[in-house]
């Protein structure tokens, strides 16, 4: 790649990207290239075996995450990551299954997948980007859109209320949940981390700037704009009731670590329940080869 | 003797200013001169103040910029010359 | 490669066609299904779930069909064979995910037992109007194969038959039962495990930086790798290329989507199973599948025994369609009569076959019950006089 000073460093997240697809196809001033460096960082400094790791995306700008980290990537379809990223899970427990997504592919068309993820504390750690708009098909209204923004799917203003993320998969269950801007990039990289240590449904939002859309229609600026608000407005409440964490347009956003509680997790549970009513009749699923999956082909 | 140095990838430079303006101690300002996209790149100004903290890197969106300690560069240089033995 | 003896209840059992079917999908070596209940289909994975922990699987109730058709896939890319049982509404709300599965070549099976419809219809009584579903339901162009069993022994056979075709092409199957073969109890006999055949996964042995994820080496198949085990590809439902990765041109569309239907077509004479009887010198071919090929059994010999020189022909491969082999009869027999229950699906592919060669007679059955053999037979007579 060229090099203006043509040495022999490397860009620390460069062996994390698959490079031969850059550049990427997201905007100027776009956040979520900033969250793929925050997710590389943790990656690591957890010291993760990166084989073990599949990231699992849905449809949408943040949806192309997938295509451009170098990892075995799954880009499903539109609001299904998080159950694609439990049949991963439960067929070969080992991996760390990561779920990098939207704020409309998670919590409008997934919402359903969201909430019994989290209700049934399957160990997957859920990254989403909230740019508070469906970027990717021009800029419609989102259940993370505040009101009274204006989107192309409601050019007079919204009047809908917003979903707050954090209330929502802290009442479904999660077990650790937390939100950053892209402003915070040290502290997401951080948060990831403690995701990857946790077991359990793990939820990270970061606000993020979609500068061609939703700022633009709303006359806040660029993506540079953005980040200078989100300095400004950004307040770290760590350990805050979630329910108070609700955003507003162009108001206060509430950051930090809000929930970071123990509880056992989908499989933990499951292999329980059959060690309890089968005995040594349950033969547990552990993510070794199975001999039937051995190749034929020449 | 500056603590950190800073590698620009001017072709991946959208212009969008995050390491400019987050940059503690701002080494760095877009330039006059444009990337074949037609963007003006990054460039260092005050190359004594680079901390090599990597904020640009962390911030960049675009994975156009990064910084370094000169430690660890030259610990880099210097596998770089050793023959293939790793990885590339 | 012989079956795993783990999941493999050799016997002769008299169960119905849902319980036959999970054990066949245990004998062809599922060890993960993600389901949803849904009259009447939900025995199969309800014996699934008490079974598989005891076999080193397991099973997961998902919140709806739109989970349960793509978590099943997120099972086979871990490294499992997987699949998912739903009836005509369920059926429906997964075609997203089969198109998925098509698109990138997950191999899996999805299970429809059939039943009344449209919509809610008739939750607890046959009908067999998914055919064309099932080839066409989901959006794009894409081919899929189906298979008919008509009986629970079949349940158990070709439920193994399906997950081979799955593995071998990798393409999701549709498994199109009924509720009457779903829920009719007989006789199953289930061989040991070393009589069994089982496909295994078309794993690539290939090194991490050789493979690639849809190369073909000239048999229009890739070969697979499962995540976990260090090769880092990348999977998507956009048009792609070889390395997986979205590539959005005509030109990579229609090398794709070409590959996709003609790894399919090229193989229809392997894939296309039937069984035939007195096809040579008949007058008249009666053209069925599932339950209603018994009742047009009794038809057929009612037909018989009045002196009509009456053939069978039953699709145990739907789809792809045997075009060739109707075509070929089209050209010797008088007519064609297809009895099933739906309003005419099925009877449209014998007669586009037959291309105008034979005459086609549909015996449709709204459904809700099977046919009388009588209306059946009627048909073959006026047939026989045309």
């Amino acid at each position: 790649m060229l090099n203006v000073l043509n040495d022999e460093t490397v860009n620390p997240v460069e062996p994390f990207l698959r490079t031969d697809r850059m550049p990427h196809i997201w905007c100027p001033g776009c956040g979520i290239g900033t969250t793929v460096n925050s997710f590389a960082r943790a990656l690591i400094d957890s010291g993760i075996d990166l084989d073990t790791i599949a990231l699992v995306s849905g449809i949408g700008c943040t949806g192309r995450v997938a295509g451009y980290v170098k990892l075995d990537s799954f880009h499903t379809t539109h609001g299904r990551a998080i159950p694609f990223a439990t049949g991963l899970k439960l067929a070969n427990p080992k991996l760390n299954v990561v779920v990098y997504s939207g704020d409309g592919d998670l919590s409008a068309i997934g919402g359903n997948h969201l909430i019994h993820a989290a209700r049934r504390n399957i160990d997957l750690k859920v990254i989403c980007v909230n740019n508070l708009i469906y970027a990717m098909t021009g800029g419609q209204t989102a259940p993370t859109t505040p009101g009274h923004a204006t989107t192309s799917t409601n050019p007079y203003g919204t009047f809908e209320p917003a979903f707050n993320l954090p209330a929502l998969v802290d009442a479904a269950g999660a077990v650790y949940v937390a939100r950053w801007t892209t402003f915070h990039v040290r502290q997401l990289a951080r948060s990831i981390g403690e995701a990857f240590k946790k077991k359990g449904f793990s939820f990270i939002e970061v606000i993020s700037p979609c500068p061609t859309l939703y700022q633009r229609r709303n006359k806040m600026g660029d993506g540079l704009d953005t980040m200078k608000y989100y300095k400004e407005a950004s307040k770290v409440k760590n350990g805050a009731p979630t329910n108070e964490v609700g955003l507003t347009l162009n108001g206060e956003i509430a950051v930090g670590k809000f929930v970071d509680r123990d509880r056992p997790d989908y499989q933990t549970m499951m292999r329980a329940q059959y060690v309890e009513s089968l005995g040594e009749r349950y033969i547990e699923v552990t993510g070794e080869a199975q001999p039937e999956m051995e190749c034929a082909c020449g | 003797m500056a603590k950190g140095r800073v590698s620009i990838v001017v072709e991946r430079c959208k212009a969008c200013g995050f390491c400019v303006e987050f940059c503690p101690t701002h080494v760095l300002s877009l330039s006059s001169a444009f990337n074949s996209k037609g963007y003006h790149p990054p460039h260092v100004v005050h190359p004594e103040k680079c901390s090599g903290c990597d904020l640009c890197g962390m911030y960049c969106p675009d994975f156009a910029i990064y910084g370094m300690k000169v430690a660890e560069a030259k610990a880099a240089a210097q596998k770089a010359e050793k023959p293939a033995g790793g990885e590339k | 490669m012989k079956a795993d003896p783990r999941g493999v209840l050799t016997g002769t059992h008299f169960v119905d066609g849902d319980h036959a079917c999970c054990e066949g999908a245990l004998a062809a070596g599922a060890r993960f299904a993600a389901g949803y209940p849904i009259t009447p289909s939900t025995e199969v994975v309800e014996r699934f779930a008490s079974r598989v922990p005891t076999v080193g699987g397991s099973f997961i109730q998902m919140e709806d069909e739109l989970a349960a058709s793509i978590a099943l896939q997120g099972g086979v890319w871990g490294g499992a064979k997987a699949f998912t049982v739903t009836s005509g509404p369920g059926f429906s709300l997964m075609m997203e995910h089969i198109g998925y599965a098509a698109m990138t070549e997950t191999p899996c099976v999805f299970v429809d037992v059939q039943r009344g419809g449209p919509s809610t219809g008739l939750p607890t009584l046959p009908a067999q109007a998914d055919m064309m579903q099932a080839r066409w339901g989901s959006h794009g162009d894409y081919e899929i194969i189906a298979l008919c069993p008509n009986s629970p022994q079949e349940c158990f056979d070709l439920t193994i038959k399906a997950f081979n075709l799955s593995e071998e092409f990798r393409v999701p199957v549709m498994f199109m039962m009924d509720e009457v073969v779903g829920h009719m109890t007989e006789k199953v006999v289930i061989p040991p495990a070393d009589q069994i055949e089982v496909v295994p996964r078309k794993h690539t042995k290939k090194s991490v930086e050789d493979y690639l994820p849809y190369g073909t080496n000239g048999d229009m198949v890739p070969e697979m790798a499962h995540a976990g085990e260090g090769y880092k590809f990348h999977v998507t439902g956009l048009t792609h290329d070889e390395r997986g990765y979205p590539n959005m041109t005509p030109a990579t569309q229609d090398k794709l989507v070409r590959r996709l239907q003609n790894k399919i077509r090229n193989a229809a004479d392997r894939i296309c199973l039937f069984e035939e009887a007195n096809l040579e010198g008949a007058d008249v071919v009666v053209v069925s599948y599932g339950i209603t090929s018994r009742v047009a059994q009794r038809a057929i010999d009612m037909a018989r025994d009045r002196g009509l020189k009456v053939g069978k022909l039953r699709l145990i491969t739907a789809w792809p369609f045997p075009e060739k082999k109707i075509a070929e009869l089209a050209t010797t027999v008088k007519a064609f009569v297809v009895p099933e229950l739906n309003l005419g699906q099925m009877v449209r592919e014998v007669e586009r076959s037959a291309n105008g060669m034979a005459k086609t007679y549909a015996v449709s059955h709204a459904g809700g019950g099977v046919h009388d053999p009588g209306e059946i037979l009627k048909a073959i007579v006026e047939a026989s006089r045309c």
